[in-house]
């Protein structure tokens, strides 16, 4: 079984315990595409994003890129490798940025390509470099994490994802954790992602960035998804009162 | 009879041999218990129990029994069934080993204290469970416990000194010879704890090198 868009979710459900976090969920999005979830804390937003690349697998349903389904079925060591080689095409990026603390911007950038990948020393020091000028961060590469803003760790964080040139990137709350003035040169290399046409999942509090960005928006409320659509009209004219509800709280603010 | 320093300087070689002796033993008895402390603390989180349980017993052992009845076992005991070690290479393993139990305690706090964000990060690149331990978690839970696992290396070179018992020509052993024959255990002993000293001086300095030099990458 194939499907034409590019990320497929289908009857994604899962439950901890006796608590049902996410409800029949179903998800495509389109090569490039740029989606938005939003919702209230708890809405099982994160979840669904981390259902993507199985850090929480889903209890049932499918999740599928580009033809391959990430959540197979498979015997434990058989599974384990399926899943270490799908991780490799869908980039993450987290609140809390979880660099490694131990390894200089270069070695965090270096380190799954080369393990990974089989890249030289060279091949991989030149892709750091690239990427760090991505992010426009060319002169921090030899400092260690703890010597950088959040707002920096961050923008690292997206460098040493797309060093692994993946097919879709998530970002899980990617400024919630970070100062307000820190905020928009994140959000400005994410716009640059967009500009290249990266396929994006952002779960996102921020309002006016998902506007902005995104092609599509989905309003998630304890673990449905209640509303989808343009940010056009999810934003200015959303059809359900839940939307509404929570749009209110979050604009007014 | 009074006291007299000037018989020192004769045994000065004798001495220094004994120095490099204890230090010898020392860094090899370190290494093995830095190195023997990371593979216990995976064997006790990780391990398979058929290899977990055999090794929670050894390890009550090493914990729970003198340092100098485990020497004796060691050099005297496994003559018996035929493994004849070399008094320095006993030393070393007995030494290493207690401390490398010691070790494994800190640095399986230290693993579990890592956090789940770092699993994440490294298990979302697409490198597998041995591979985020490897280069992710015990590098850093390593990085933690250097001040804590440099108590246990001075610990480790006081009680190098116990090796003597066993025959291991050291600093103590070098000593006791020197007494035996000028009879001055006060100048002698006194001498030995002045060179214990002195190496635990460079064995403090160096941790704080190192405890500087990594105070960045943590």
């Amino acid at each position: 079984m194939t499907d034409q868009a590019f990320v497929t979710i289908k009857n994604a459900a899962k439950s901890f315990g006796a608590l049902q976090v996410l409800k029949d969920i179903n998800l495509t999005v389109e090569r490039g595409q740029i989606v938005a979830i939003i919702g209230p804390s708890g809405s099982g937003k994160s979840t669904l994003l981390r259902a993507i690349n199985e850090l929480d697998p889903l209890t049932s349903g499918e999740v599928w890129l580009e033809g391959v389904q990430v959540n197979k079925t498979l015997p434990h060591r058989q599974y384990e490798a399926h899943v270490n080689q799908v991780r490799q095409d869908i980039g993450m990026v987290f609140q809390h940025f979880n660099l490694f603390p131990h390894l200089t911007v270069r070695g965090n950038i270096t380190l799954a390509p080369r393990m990974l990948k089989g890249l030289s020393e060279d091949e991989a020091n030149k892709l750091a470099e690239e990427q760090l000028a991505k992010v426009g961060l060319a002169e921090k590469i030899d400092e260690y994490p703890s010597r950088l803003s959040g707002g920096q760790k961050q923008r690292v964080a997206i460098a040493r994802a797309l060093a692994m040139k993946p097919k879709v990137m998530l970002f899980d709350e990617a400024t919630s954790a970070l100062d307000p003035e820190l905020v928009e040169e994140v959000n400005l290399v994410m716009k640059q992602l967009a500009e290249e046409h990266m396929t994006m999942i952002i779960v996102t509090h921020e309002m006016d960035f998902a506007a902005s960005v995104c092609d599509r928006v989905l309003f998630m409320d304890q673990g449905v998804v209640v509303e989808e659509g343009p940010p056009s009209v999810i934003f200015e004219n959303p059809q359900e009162e839940r939307t509404r509800n929570f749009l209110r709280k979050h604009l007014s603010r | 009879m009074g006291l007299d320093f000037t018989v020192v300087p004769d045994y000065f070689g004798m001495l220094l041999l004994g120095m490099g002796w204890t230090v010898a033993i020392t860094i090899s008895a370190g290494l093995l218990s830095f190195f023997g402390g990371i593979l216990f603390a995976v064997i006790a989180l990780y391990g398979h129990w058929a290899l977990r349980l055999p090794f929670r017993a050894f390890a009550f052992l090493f914990m729970g029994t003198p340092l100098l009845l485990q020497l004796f076992l060691i050099y005297f005991g496994l003559i018996q069934i035929g493994i004849d070690l070399p008094a320095f290479v006993a030393g070393v393993i007995g030494l290493g080993l207690h401390f490398a139990v010691y070790n494994s305690e800190l640095i399986q706090a230290s693993i579990l204290a890592v956090d789940k964000g770092q699993y994440e990060g490294a298990r979302t690149l697409g490198l597998s469970r041995g591979q985020t331990l490897r280069r992710i978690v015990i590098p850093q839970a390593v990085r933690a416990v250097i001040p804590p696992m440099g108590n246990n290396m001075i610990a480790l070179l006081k009680d190098s000194a116990l090796v003597s018992v066993i025959g291991v020509a050291e600093l103590t052993l070098a000593a006791q010879q020197a007494i035996s024959r000028t009879y001055r255990p006060f100048e002698f002993y006194l001498a030995a704890a002045f060179c214990y000293y002195i190496i635990n001086l460079a064995l403090e300095a160096g941790l704080r090198r190192l405890e500087r030099r990594i105070a960045a990458s943590r």
